[in-house]
């Protein structure tokens, strides 16, 4: 107190001018504006580098949402589908037809490029199979003239998206340079086309040898049942103690080492949740395998401290005059939880049961402990409770599989599935977004 | 009708009057944690009649009207010691329901604490919760009554269902005040009910205070000498969590007895 400049100051101060500002003040105005610059620095950081991962991303995972077809005019009369059907190789017969159809379309388009049978094999795959499943789905095409959209082999697709160039490419069993002359000439003439891949949406995991066939939608299915789970059980869990544990339960010794236990269990790493699954749900209660059921189970519980903490976070926020009002009125402890304190933290609620289920929807490790791996993503289940309980895996997991996968072509499509998971969650926070603002009724 | 016994005897040495005894309160001993906020005190609340506490800030009066509906048992820290008996039943009693209580003893707090809904569900929710009315025809009319009797029906009739938080500070604690007299509660307790209000929404609110005497036992925390003046019979002063004195409000302000409080009256601590 007795320091000169604490008493020297006010003395100085007064009767200055308004007009001038004094050093003091000017040293707290630069120190405002240093911090104000360094958090918009900051903002622009982050914004940039999420522009940088989203144009990654999108450059990346784009081309997976499209492939080439080649477009054959194509007509099977009655006696060829009878004659083929009753062959021992049924599908080698449709081979040939389709292939004398697409040779005499290019001749009769003037191709002076030298071809065979092979060629096209290397370009269009094996197509007797898909053609043969075509007429069998609905008969009643035989006979008419159709146009078949055939999506071409994976390295042609690579060659025409630009992964692979002629000067990189050897020739090899799957694709010469000469083959590369036809694909050119093809294209030049329309009839290859590169097309939307719906079937990336909707398709299933294939083998390492086709990557041009694999789609991530049975995935997509896995990790929809496998949310379900999660939010069914760790929404009314979670929020159920978050409120027993933050306004009924006695403050003691026990309630603080629950509390700190929840925050340690918020930090535990996902794959430890993975092999503990792996020993309660599969080894020890026998759940099937690879089931949405047993990995939403695991998520539910990596979900739980996350929506625990958040909830608590939102009830304590309620302003205690709101409970002491309800309780004034004569209302019961439960009352006043659940007319006003609970509507007032709903919005941090669903904020964090959001987060929490963003976070499982992403989780891969826990996944791959309990056979969730992608591989297994090979069928739709036939129905709800087959969405449980077959085999299935889940994107982030299907993902993963592709990511490791030798093939450059699945690498795109591990870049696609990306973004469709991406765009999952941002639907999530969307709908997190909405229903806050339904809650978030500003008084 | 009931003898005064002699615990006011010594405090205030008036005659006999002709109310029986709403609430009394023998040896309340309150403790926050080490914090002892009320010492010893023993006190004799009347039935239809408005009773006053007042005393320097930090002296005990909140903590004591709190412990009259138990809304202290929500503060964890918080230990009373004494009985406190509403007509006659002991409300520390193992048998009490702390929410059955606080229908019969309604309270208005410090700080305006509307809810955050209409000003129509502020006032219907207490109602609504103890099942006062069959329709909504009848709740209308609980909800406006009250209104009326919180002195803020003519600001608020024609926004019924606009947010009660958007009220001036002083419309809210009318509000909250309307909220507590529409479960019809026996006792009313009123914290510093008109700290926020202007002279003339004072004025209304000490006319219903008036009114509900007729009715109800009131018990309202001043630090307004002529408020507690105008509209208290009995004035109870406490200094440092002691009750000093008790006894009728016109002989507390002209005749203390206490030296403390005839200082606290003049002004010269507090
Ligand atoms: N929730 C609480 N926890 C701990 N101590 C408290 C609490 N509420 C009040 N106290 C203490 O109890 C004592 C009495 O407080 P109280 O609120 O009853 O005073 P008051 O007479 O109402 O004062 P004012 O006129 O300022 O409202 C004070 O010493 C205060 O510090
Ligand atoms: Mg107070």
């Amino acid at each position: 107190m007795t320091d000169a400049s604490t008493n020297s100051a006010p003395a100085a101060r007064k009767g200055a001018s308004l007009h001038r500002t004094d050093p003091r003040t000017r040293r707290r105005n630069g120190a405002e504006r240093r911090f104000r610059l360094y958090g918009a620095a900051a903002i622009s950081m982050g914004l940039l580098f999420l522009c940088v991962l989203a144009v990654s991303i999108i450059r990346s995972g784009a081309p997976a949402f499209t492939h080439a077809v080649v477009e054959v005019e194509f007509t099977l009369s009655e006696a060829q589908f009878e004659e083929a059907e009753s062959q021992l190789l049924k599908t080698a017969v449709y081979e040939r037809y389709f292939n004398a159809a697409l040779t005499a379309q290019l001749r009769d388009a003037g191709f002076d490029v030298a071809f065979d049978e092979n060629t096209i094999r290397r370009i269009i795959g094996k197509t007797g199979g898909t053609i043969r499943s075509y007429y069998r789905a609905d008969p009643d095409r035989v006979g008419e003239s159709v146009t078949l959209d055939l999506p071409v082999s994976s390295r042609v697709n690579g060659y025409i998206k630009g992964r692979v160039t002629r000067e990189n490419l050897l020739d090899s069993r799957f694709l010469t340079q000469a083959d590369l002359d036809l694909v050119d000439a093809m294209r030049d003439r329309g009839l290859i086309e590169t097309k939307f891949n719906w079937g990336f949406l909707t398709g299933k995991d294939s083998g390492v040898d086709n990557p041009g066939g694999a789609g991530i939608g049975a995935s997509v299915v896995g990790s929809f049942f496998m949310m379900l789970v999660v939010l069914v059980l760790s929404l009314p869990i979670g929020v159920a103690a978050s409120i027993y544990l933050e306004e009924f339960a006695p403050r003691n010794w026990f309630t603080d080492m629950i509390e700190v236990n929840i925050s340690n269990l918020a930090a535990v790493p996902s794959i430890v949740f993975g092999i503990l699954g792996l020993a309660v749900f599969i080894q020890f209660m026998h759940l099937p395998q690879s089931a949405p059921l047993v990995g939403g189970l695991v998520l539910t519980l990596m979900t739980l401290p996350t929506i625990i903490i958040s909830t608590r976070a939102s009830l304590k926020a309620v302003p205690p005059s709101i409970r002491d009002a309800a309780l004034g009125v004569g209302a019961s402890k439960m009352q006043s939880v659940f007319h006003h304190v609970l509507p007032l933290a709903m919005p941090g609620i669903l904020t964090g049961t959001i987060i929490g289920l963003a976070q499982a929807l992403g989780e891969t490790a826990p996944l791959l402990l309990i056979g969730m791996v992608g591989f297994v993503a090979r069928q739709y289940p036939d129905g709800v409770v087959d969405g449980f309980l077959d085999p299935n895996s889940a994107m982030p997991a299907q993902i993963y599989t592709w990511a490791s996968r030798a093939d450059p072509a699945f690498y795109e499509k591990a870049w696609g599935g990306i973004i469709v998971l991406l765009v999952f969650l941002l639907a999530m926070n969307i709908v997190a977004i909405i229903l806050r603002r339904r809650f978030e009724r500003r008084w | 009708m009931k003898v005064i016994d002699m615990y006011d005897a010594p405090h205030t040495g008036r005659t006999v009057t002709s109310n029986d005894i709403k609430i009394s309160a023998r040896n309340v001993n309150v403790f926050y944690g080490d914090n002892h906020a009320i010492k010893d005190v023993s006190v004799d609340i009347e039935d239809k009649m408005v009773t006053a506490f007042i005393g320097p800030s930090g002296c005990g009066k909140s903590t004591f009207l709190r412990c009259l509906n138990r809304m202290n048992d929500t503060i964890e820290s918080s230990r009373i010691e004494g009985t406190i008996c509403i007509d006659d039943e002991d409300i520390y009693d193992r048998r009490v329901d702390p929410v059955q209580l606080r229908a019969k003893v309604g309270m208005v707090f410090q700080k305006p604490n509307p809810f955050p809904k209409s000003i129509y569900d502020n006032v219907a929710y207490g109602p609504k919760i103890h099942g006062m009315a069959r329709n909504k025809a009848e709740l209308d009319e609980i909800v406006e009554k009250a209104l009326r009797r919180g002195a803020i029906w003519d600001e608020v009739k024609d926004r019924l269902h606009a947010p009660g938080t958007g009220l001036s500070g002083g419309q809210q604690q009318r509000l909250c005040i309307a909220r507590a007299v529409a479960t019809e509660p026996e006792v009313l307790l009123m914290d510093e009910p008109c700290s926020a209000l202007d002279p003339i929404a004072t004025a209304q609110v000490e006319e219903l205070i008036d009114e509900l005497r007729q009715d109800y036992s009131v018990v309202i925390v001043t630090h307004s000498m002529q408020q507690a003046a105008r509209v208290s019979q009995k004035t109870a002063f406490f200094h440092l969590g002691n009750l000093v004195e008790y006894g009728e409000t016109g002989k507390i302000f002209t005749n203390p007895e206490d030296s403390r409080t005839e200082a606290y009256i003049t002004g010269r601590i507090g």
